[in-house]
């Protein structure tokens, strides 16, 4: 058997429930690998002591045959989930020394199935980024490297300690979440497959929150089969979230039969950015032959309002956020500024949130601020409120039109260099996200599939964007196209 | 639309963000860079378009109106940066 901590979910599913190994020879395997790979600073908080103390009580399940769907599995866990008694920080100092009381609806349903937690991964600050450059942990760094340059890579973001622990075989499997294509951004640049799911299919109950009409937690995993698995373990109706969905959750595994004969899959033509990479371009266009080999009908389809995707979520995302990170004032939990005599409340506030915020989260906060104030609300907010339902009937036009899924390249470019955006403006960075933000604006379940290398022997991925609530189809989609690209690409290990 | 120093001054102040006086330009400067992304938006029209407010066709439901949870005073108070006497402690915030 290959080591156990590079086997996937399914694989390590069926070694156990075959009695070939146990859940404490892979969580040992696993925290052992994380232990050696403390260069890519993916897991910042470890939890080995738990971690041992689930897989026996896993392997006691399995023996008295009571396995649930992911009994005795490995995975990781993102920060920005609460976990009870373990360090949750959102990868922010104003969260230093925060211990939830509490664990998120997620993690619970998680280790309800039986799964394995090895600890917290590193990401952006609050979410906030598409390099996780903005962590107050430090970079998390990709596994993968240009060939044999030794220059760090960005693992991507915001969920960049998920996919750099994922690609590098430091667990089995991760949570990640998504706002604007913090799931499916990193899973492109690291070779692994990342699913958003339709807003409402996963409760965010417990997840920090970021921009709370967009954000969605999702897996983030080594194959499209190892995300049907995880996420039907994540998903479900939660009284605890008021915009949680009350439907039945499907068996998603089982809906993978790689069988898409006679679905017409859309190819929208305001993808097709000025200047996009030629390694992109042909990647899609592969992508599509994949599909149409595989009997799939490809049809070309136009969403208008694309351009205006990444200007709306800018307004949107930032006005959230500066609501929801209003709670952070140095009273009820985290880090509170060291005062000077004399000091009031509102210097507590503005020192706290001054040192406790990084630059982006400041500026965010701020945007959000801005644009909602007295004055510019309508221009600002309301407008982009205005556009976003353009933009959703976009879709809902397409899908009318008879299309089953549509399919995009996941990013603009392979992953780039740790610090190699650090001169560029925001709105550069921000651009990382111009092929996956208009899904969450949407609502609508979303996927990354690696589907290639690029010259330098980075991954790239594409992405299937599904109807609502159609999770099965879509990654039914998705495993034709894993099947057809038989990607198997690993990084070549250094750390 | 363009902001001027005063106007960063005012906004970091409702977000209750210290900014310190001489990182005023450069903040103003970040914002009117992002605004200018943002008014892209202008292109677009929206007459009669709805603002969106909830992505899913869903309505929020609804539950009764009785007491499902409390006394976890000691849960509620244990991650505080100071508590005292069973309560959150701040700044004297009366003269």
């Amino acid at each position: 058997m290959t080591e156990l901590n590079k086997l996937t979910l399914a694989e390590a599913r069926d070694a156990l429930r075959k009695g070939d190994t146990t859940s404490v020879e892979l969580t040992e395997a696993c925290l052992k690998a994380i232990d050696a790979a403390d260069a890519l600073n993916a897991f910042v908080h470890k939890t080995p002591e738990l971690a041992m103390e689930r897989a026996k009580a896993a392997d006691e399940r399995i023996k008295a045959g009571d396995a649930p769907s992911m009994c005795g599995l490995p995975i990781g866990i993102k920060d920005l989930f609460c976990t009870k008694g373990v360090p949750s920080q959102a990868a922010s100092k104003i969260l230093e020394g925060f211990k939830p009381e509490y664990e998120s609806t997620v993690s619970q349903k998680l280790a309800d199935a039986g799964s394995v937690m090895l600890g917290k991964l590193n990401m952006d600050e609050f979410a906030m980024g598409s390099s996780n450059e903005t962590s107050v942990y430090g970079n998390a760094v990709s596994p993968w490297r240009r060939g044999n340059d030794d220059a760090q890579l960005t693992p991507g973001g915001s969920s960049g300690g998920s996919a750099s622990a994922v690609a590098a075989d430091l667990c089995l499997a991760a949570t990640g979440t998504d706002t604007g294509g913090s799931i499916r951004q990193p899973a492109a640049f690291t070779g692994t497959v990342g699913i958003k799911p339709t807003y409402g299919r996963c409760s965010r109950w417990g997840i920090v929150a970021f921009a709370s009409s967009l954000d969605q937690a999702g897996p983030m995993t080594k194959s499209v089969r190892d995300a049907a698995i995880m996420l039907e373990a994540m998903c479900g109706h939660d009284p605890k979230d008021s915009t949680s969905a009350e439907l039945a959750v499907p068996d998603f595994e089982a809906m993978l039969t790689g069988d898409i004969r006679g679905k017409r899959i859309g190819i929208p033509k305001e993808y097709r950015m000025d200047g996009m990479p030629g390694e992109i371009e042909k990647l899609w266009a592969d992508g599509a032959e994949m599909l149409k080999a595989a009997g799939a009908e490809i049809v070309d389809i136009s969403l208008p309002h694309t351009k205006y995707a990444l200007p709306a979520y800018y307004v949107i995302a930032p006005a959230e956020a500066s609501s929801n990170l209003a709670r952070y004032d140095g009273v009820r939990y985290g880090r509170r500024a060291t005062l000077e005599a004399g000091d009031g409340i509102t210097e507590m506030y503005e020192k706290t949130r001054a040192e406790g915020f990084g630059h982006e989260v400041q500026r965010r906060v701020m945007v959000g601020t801005y644009v909602l104030s007295a004055g510019f609300y309508d221009a600002y907010y309301n407008r982009a409120r205005r556009v976003r339902t353009l933009i959703k009937k976009d879709f809902e036009d397409a899908f009318a039109a008879g299309v089953d899924a549509i399919l995009t390249p996941a990013t603009p470019s392979a992953a780039f260099g740790l610090g190699e955006m650090t001169e560029a403006d925001p709105v550069q960075m921000y651009l990382n996200d111009v092929f996956t933000v208009t899904v969450n604006l949407a609502g609508l379940p979303g996927v990354a599939v690696p589907a290639g290398l690029d010259s330098q022997g980075l991954p790239l991925g594409l992405q299937l964007i599904g109807k609502p609530w159609e999770e099965g189809d879509l990654l039914n989609t998705a495993y034709a196209l894993e099947n057809a690209a038989g990607f198997v690409a690993k990084p070549q290990q250094w750390w | 639309m363009s902001i001027d120093q005063s106007t960063a001054a005012k906004v970091a102040k409702l977000a209750r963000i210290k900014v310190e006086d001489d990182a005023l330009p450069a903040l103003a400067d970040e914002f009117n860079n992002i605004l200018g992304f943002i008014e892209q938006l202008n292109e677009v029209d929206v007459e009669g378009v709805e603002p969106m407010t909830s992505v899913t066709p869903q309505r929020l439901k609804r539950r009764k109106d009785e007491v499902t949870d409390g006394s976890q005073q000691d849960k509620v108070l244990a991650n505080a940066p100071d508590a005292r006497e069973g309560f959150f402690a701040v700044p004297k915030v009366v003269e």
